[in-house]
């Protein structure tokens, strides 16, 4: 079960069980969704963008419409880009997509999905709230999808 | 049930392990392995009887005709069709689905007409009616299914009060493995006076099935999911029919003069076949039903449904687990939720242990949606699983539990 434990590890299955920042904001300036049309996966994102800066974000998955690497990514994420400018969040987008495509670790508990690597057929899930912020912070009116984005 | 120790040989890739594991394969109804048999039967084909078909005046050009028109033959008999021209050739389900919506529907169905699908049919049987009757103006009805997962009949009634031109339903649902009674079907919707469109690619490869005993007027097959190979497959259909539709295709082989403005056009099936087909994948087909035959087909069906009821019967022992579809009429699929795990995160932890089960929507979101879930992992069997696949299947899922600490809902 080794390589199982590399993929669920215990921050992962953490944050699947109790997803931070689960949230619909009412106020939010910005807002994307995220489609993973092969498995159905859907996230809803929101973000209050005030000055260049992320100071508030949530999501929701409808209900059981996210995996375990889907929501974890999705809260892991909220709280590493909550309070931090859009270049830094963009940043670690790009670390992150950079670990999963057999890069350097991403930074903090970020690294907790290097086990995805191993799992080609699970990157979008990982990949999927990302892409929802970045959409997001670009202020894209189209629902982005996995099949769309060019690092799958 | 069928001596699984004699077919697992037949199946090379059976030997292979997967992540260290021996191969559990669950995804029958997503394809089927291939037997030696019909990989064989490709190689020969190429390495001894290739040419073009229905055009060579040499030997050779004959003998690829000949393997390509007994696969034809292969098929007609296999369902029962009404006669061999009245089977064409096609890339698979999906795409004979297409050409009756293509042909028979654009020249049939006109505005305010309306067509029939039901809730649990797969996209392939929903998308190209969607497309007609867009088109046309007309007006689609989903048939509503029951609590149990079968097509409920009642609302099937009050859909036929409209007049529809057209009923299409899975003779097997891929999602649930309800098994319809098409024969009933077909003649509520023909009193109706409608055309009936059977979607058989969960039946063809699972049940012993006669097409003129459903009196359907069209049934669809794909021929990778009963051990052909992939982008084989047939439209079955009443030749009157299709003699009377236009072509679906144009080009080569589908023609009889070609003037130039217009053409008239070759007799059925070849009207409906144009360009150079997928000769090996009939003959590969053609040799997937000599297999198939040699089992037989009331025995392939009663192997299956008793690992699908050993398979439930097993699951439903695990706290926390969902068993969808109906409790009797099922085929050997197992669609099932296990607590508040995700299907594909069950999907990747038993697929460490080599068991391929399917997780997703399977081509049927409005089936999911009146389901209330995203997803389910689904298990499908077929003529090489056994007891030790069951057994592996469930270790599995009871792993799964154990890692994610499952809370039972």
């Amino acid at each position: 079960m080794n390589d199982l434990g590399d993929l669920y590890q215990q921050v992962i299955l953490d944050h699947n069980r109790n997803p931070r920042n689960f949230k619909r904001l009412e106020s939010a300036n910005r807002k994307a969704e995220g489609n993973n049309p092969l498995c159905g996966d859907r996230i809803q994102l929101y973000v209050q963008l005030d000055g260049g800066t992320i100071t508030d974000i949530g999501f929701q998955m409808p209900q059981g419409s996210g995996c375990a690497i889907s929501k974890a990514s999705a809260s892991l994420m909220t709280d590493a880009v909550k309070g931090k400018p859009v270049k830094d969040a963009e940043a670690m987008f790009a670390a992150f997509r950079g670990m999963l495509s057999g890069g350097a670790n991403a930074p903090g508990k970020l690294a907790a999905f290097s086990g995805v690597r191993a799992f080609p057929s699970r990157i979008k899930c990982a990949n999927l709230a990302w892409h929802a912020l970045h959409a997001a912070l670009q202020n894209s009116a189209e629902p982005v999808t996995t099949e769309s984005a060019k690092d799958f | 049930m069928l001596d699984t120790r004699r077919i697992r040989p037949d199946f090379p890739i059976l030997a292979q392990q997967e992540n260290g594991q021996r191969l559990v394969y669950l995804d029958n109804a997503a394809t089927s392995q291939k037997p030696l048999r019909v990989i064989d039967a490709i190689t020969h084909f190429y390495s001894h009887h290739n040419a073009n078909v229905h055009r060579g005046a040499y030997a050779l050009a004959v003998e690829a005709t000949e393997a390509y028109e007994a696969a034809r033959t292969a098929i007609a008999r296999f369902v029962n069709a009404w006669a061999r021209e009245g089977v064409v050739f096609t890339r698979g389900t999906t795409e004979s689905i297409n050409l009756v919506a293509g042909s028979w529907g654009r020249a049939n169905v006109k505005g305010g007409d309306t067509v029939v699908v039901t809730a649990m049919d797969h996209h392939s049987n929903i998308v190209p009616w969607q497309i007609l009757c867009q088109e046309k103006g007309a007006t689609l009805r989903m048939v509503e299914i029951t609590k149990d997962g079968r097509i409920d009949l009642a609302d099937f009634g009050r859909a036929l009060e409209a007049k529809p031109k057209i009923v299409a339903f899975p003779y097997v649902s891929n999602s649930l493995g309800t098994v319809n009674p098409a024969a009933q079907l077909s003649k509520l919707a023909h009193a109706a006076g409608a055309v009936t469109v059977v979607d058989g690619a969960q039946s063809s490869p699972h049940l012993r099935v006669d097409v003129q005993a459903l009196d359907c007027d069209f049934y669809a097959l794909s021929g990778h999911k009963m051990l052909g190979p992939m982008g084989s497959g047939a439209l079955v259909a009443k030749p009157a029919l299709l003699e009377a539709m236009p072509p679906y295709h144009g080009g080569g082989e589908m023609i009889e003069r070609v003037w130039d403005d217009r053409s008239s056009w070759n007799k059925i099936p070849h009207k409906f076949e144009g360009g150079t087909p997928n000769v090996e994948a009939a003959v590969g087909l053609g040799a997937a039903i000599a297999y198939l035959e040699q089992l037989g087909m009331d025995k392939v069906s009663e192997h299956e449904q008793e690992l699908a009821r050993v398979a439930i019967d097993r699951l439903s022992q695990i706290e926390g687990v969902t068993i969808y579809g109906p409790r009797d009429h099922r085929a050997g699929v197992v669609p099932f939720t296990y607590g508040d795990i995700h299907p594909h995160d069950l999907a990747t932890i038993l697929d460490k242990d080599g068991v391929c089960i399917r997780a997703g929507h399977h081509c049927t979101q409005p089936l999911m949606r009146r389901l209330g879930v995203a997803a389910t992992a689904r298990a499908s069997f077929y003529i090489y699983n056994d007891l030790d696949d069951i057994d592996a299947l469930v270790t599995a899922v009871r792993k799964a539990g154990e890692l994610f600490g499952v809370l039972a809902s």
